[in-house]
């Protein structure tokens, strides 16, 4: 298990290498990537900020909780901080099970306890030189109304 | 007491800095410590009870500050 921050690019092989072991028949990657678009605005890039101790010390949580819940130690979590452009990744988790099915499902818990939790924050940059810090409660609640 | 409140992107931003040291009665709560950084410059842009960690958990509005806390103010996260 490996859960950080970091400020360099993300590695997806060196992430799959770390979390393959000879007794899991099934790899999972998941990666999070820079969209050119949010929301109808065209984004030309985006600045990741986190409150590195703490994310780092949820990240590490989330990770021990889904060790024990699905019965598997071979996950790795990075999470980007930082200027980062179109296609770069914000995040990747890579994670190995003896089965597919909770290999998935592993995956899946941790991106969004990720997105529940762990204390980031990101401002988009606009193709017309606008940027604005992300506000996720502040869009579910206009996407109702 | 003092405690450090840390400051993050848009409170930050409306704030005009990452950090304030605080003077605080002693047994002060977190909702006290708030309603003292929304009289600094730029503090009523913060709601009422935002999320809040204390020395790096999540705590609550009427959890009690100890002299040397770090009191982080966590906008909505948004990361991934």
């Amino acid at each position: 298990m490996r859960a950080a921050i970091v400020t360099r690019a993300i590695d997806p092989a060196a992430l799959v290498a770390e979390a393959t072991t000879a007794d899991h028949g099934a790899v999972i990657l998941f990666l999070g990537t820079v969209r050119d678009v949010n929301e109808g605005r065209a984004v030309s890039g985006i600045e990741y900020q986190a409150y590195e101790a703490m994310a780092a010390r949820e990240l590490e949580a989330i990770v021990a909780e889904a060790a024990s819940a699905f019965g598997t130690d071979a996950i790795v979590v990075e999470h980007r901080v930082g200027r980062l452009g179109l296609g770069e990744a914000s995040v990747g988790i890579a994670v190995s099970h003896a089965h597919r099915a909770p290999a998935y499902e592993v995956s899946r818990f941790v991106i969004e306890e990720l997105k529940r939790r762990v204390p980031v924050w990101k401002r988009e940059e606009y193709a017309d030189g606008d940027r604005e810090w992300v506000d996720p409660t502040r869009r579910h609640v206009e996407a109702r109304s | 007491m003092t405690v450090t409140a840390l400051l993050f992107a848009s409170y930050a931003d409306a704030l005009g800095k990452p950090r304030v040291e605080l003077t605080l009665p002693d047994g002060a709560t977190v909702r006290e410590a708030l309603a003292h950084l929304r009289d600094f410059p730029g503090g009523a842009a913060l709601p009422n009870l935002p999320l809040v960690a204390i020395n790096l958990t999540y705590a609550r509005g009427d959890s009690v500050l100890r002299t040397g806390d770090e009191l982080a103010v966590i906008p909505p996260v948004a990361g991934g």
